[in-house]
């Protein structure tokens, strides 16, 4: 490992995205993420990068569509009231079968509602907030290292199967400062990309990016081979983190910041007596549906602890499928839940369940 | 024997789908004639519209790229970022460019993109059959306006080259029209310098280009023709906005 720096969440981002060769930036300002594009709008002059702030988020998805398309690493950023502008593009990302990386450093809804922390926009992000049948990846980062390391896989993940990569953090991520330690030199994977347009040097044929199909068989062709390449993905890029699971009495699933209260909260619990151990999501789609499995007889229910009204816990309920009883508590408009309210839900199954 | 007539060759050998009448056959074709002309087929890159001419990546030679409604000009802004030595337009209808797009091409102008805008302005929606569009005339009967176009209800005409003439990084801003021979070929001509205004590096050009519709204004192919003359022309002034003694 190379340099460690004290740095802020967002700026982070921006110098992954840097390390990972991204020299396209397009983004409109929006709370709590605009110092992703501060930084960006700094560091891309000295290194030939090519920062747009576009009048819209509509139009900087649609830069980002029109970069990727050219063959270019291609980020952008912003917080959930741009993101759900972006889902229009996103759709056609998608539907183009694009590689791109969109940062989504969340805040509280709906509506315009807060510039503080939330995990709000989960369904949004891993059911499909734009029209049709479509995936993103979805990476939750929990940590400042973290978020760097994710942020330099998302590139190549969204290389590696032409798709779009949302990088899914809370406000408390993008504003929050811890050390990372960046490596001297980024793995970065080679891309087939002779699909983009390049012009044809009059050498081959015409190269065309498009996501309209007026033919039904051929559209259904394409959504069969988006599907097919969707199951790939489900099967080799799941990430997840196990904390304490074995034998556990209750088992709590939680995501990004949220996490961290949580693994505090264990040790607590450990005190009384009680064994709680932690799935940790970090891909949220495609989503550690085979751990929920493997652990779903161990504990005597399970937790989700999320800063939203309960959206993940659907999914842990999908994968426990009715084995265990599969409780929920969160917090919105910008509240975090205390370790103690979460040691009290946990007191409160662990005496129900007994 | 000397050939003085044959299709360009960045026009795919494809038949066309549009309507009989509709004008976009013909500017498909000065497109593809600039192109040849120019030398650039095999450095230019289109991005096409939603609307009648959604497809006519399928019938340039060049590689295209399909945007969203209105989107084209960021998608090309995306384009021309990543390859400023490539030759980048767009080809957008009325409904694309002056209502869903208005942001992106009034943006893209600004930002002096070194991008090309071919704008058909037929005063109506075709591809949705017949819905006013911005640029739809005071009176016009329309499938939404079926007591015709009423300002007071349904605002005024817009005049695009009027307003992106006004912007900084617009440099070569005309309208033209496909109406007779003499408009077409001052067509091709004024197709030309923008693109030529693109590879000199100037900024941002458009085109706009008076088209008809047909089939949508309940006219045969020669009456639409006519129409376009007695009723658009006399509305949308034809001339160069912009850029007219620009050295290329």
């Amino acid at each position: 490992m190379g340099e460690k720096l004290l740095m802020k969440g967002n700026e982070v981002i921006a110098e992954a995205a840097i390390r990972a060769g991204c020299r396209y930036y397009f983004g409109y300002p929006i709370t709590p993420q605009t110092e992703i594009m501060h930084y960006i709008a700094k560091k891309f002059p000295s290194i030939g990068g090519t920062f747009i702030q576009a009048e819209s988020e509509v139009a900087a998805i649609n830069m980002v569509y029109g970069a990727a398309a050219a063959g270019a690493r291609v980020m952008t950023s912003s917080s959930s009231p741009g993101i759900s502008l972006k889902q229009e593009g996103l759709s056609y990302i998608a539907g183009a079968e694009l590689p791109a990386v969109i940062v989504n450093i969340v805040r509280c809804g709906p509506g315009l509602g807060g510039i503080l922390p939330s995990q709000g926009d989960y369904f949004q992000a891993v059911k499909g907030g734009g029209h049709g049948d479509y995936k993103m990846v979805v990476l939750a980062p929990s940590s400042i290292q973290e978020l760097y390391e994710l942020t330099v896989e998302a590139f190549n993940i969204a290389d590696r199967y032409r798709i779009a990569v949302m990088i899914m953090g809370d406000g408390t991520l993008g504003q929050m400062m811890e050390t990372v330690e960046f490596r001297d030199r980024e793995e970065i994977e080679e891309a087939d990309k002779s699909w983009a347009v390049t012009g044809t040097r009059m050498e081959r044929e015409h190269n065309v990016i498009t996501s309209i199909y007026i033919d039904p068989e051929v559209l259904e062709d394409l959504n069969n081979r988006l599907q097919a390449k969707y199951r790939i993905i489900e099967q080799r890029e799941v990430r997840v983190e196990t904390y304490n699971c074995d034998g556990a009495d209750i088992i709590v699933s939680a995501f990004g910041t949220v996490a961290r209260i949580v693994k505090n909260v264990i040790r607590m619990a450990e005190k009384e007596g009680i064994r709680v151990g932690l799935i940790r999501p970090i891909t949220l789609w495609p989503f550690p549906t085979e751990t929920f499995r493997k652990y779903a007889e161990v504990p005597a229910a399970f937790l989700s602890v999320e800063l939203n009204a309960g959206q993940m816990v659907e999914d842990v309920r999908l994968a426990v499928n009715g084995k265990r009883e599969v409780y929920f508590y969160g917090r919105t408009g910008g509240m975090i839940p205390t370790q103690k309210e979460i040691l009290d839900k946990i007191r409160e199954i662990y005496k129900n369940s007994r | 024997m000397a050939i003085v007539f044959q299709r360009p060759h960045a026009l795919k050998e494809k038949p066309l789908h549009y309507c009989p009448g509709c004008t976009h056959g013909i500017v498909h074709r000065l497109v593809a004639e600039v192109i040849d002309e120019l030398g650039i087929e095999g450095i230019t890159i289109g991005v096409s519209p939603v609307g009648c001419a959604y497809n006519n990546y399928e019938y340039f030679e060049c590689d295209m790229v399909q945007a969203a409604h209105g989107r084209a000009p960021a998608v090309a802004t995306g384009i021309k970022r990543v390859h400023p030595d490539k030759v980048v337009f767009t080809y957008q209808g009325d409904g694309d460019l002056a209502a869903i797009g208005t942001a992106e091409i009034i943006h893209a102008a600004n930002r002096g993109e070194k991008i090309t805008t071919i704008f058909i302005n037929n005063a109506i929606y075709g591809m949705t059959s017949g819905q006013m569009a911005p640029t739809t005339l005071e009176g016009q009967v329309t499938t939404t306006t079926p007591f015709g176009r009423k300002p007071e209800l349904h605002g005024y005409p817009v005049r695009v080259c009027e307003m992106i003439s006004t912007l900084g990084g617009a440099v070569f801003v005309e309208r033209v029209s496909v109406c007779d021979i003499k408009n077409i070929n001052n067509t091709k001509r004024a197709i030309k310098k923008a693109f030529q205004v693109q590879m000199a590096g100037k900024g941002f050009s458009l085109v706009e280009v008076l088209s008809t519709c047909p089939t949508n204004w309940g006219l045969d192919p020669v009456e639409a023709l006519q129409w376009l003359k007695d009723n658009m022309e006399p509305f949308y002034r034809l001339g160069n906005f912009k850029g007219k003694d620009l050295e290329v």
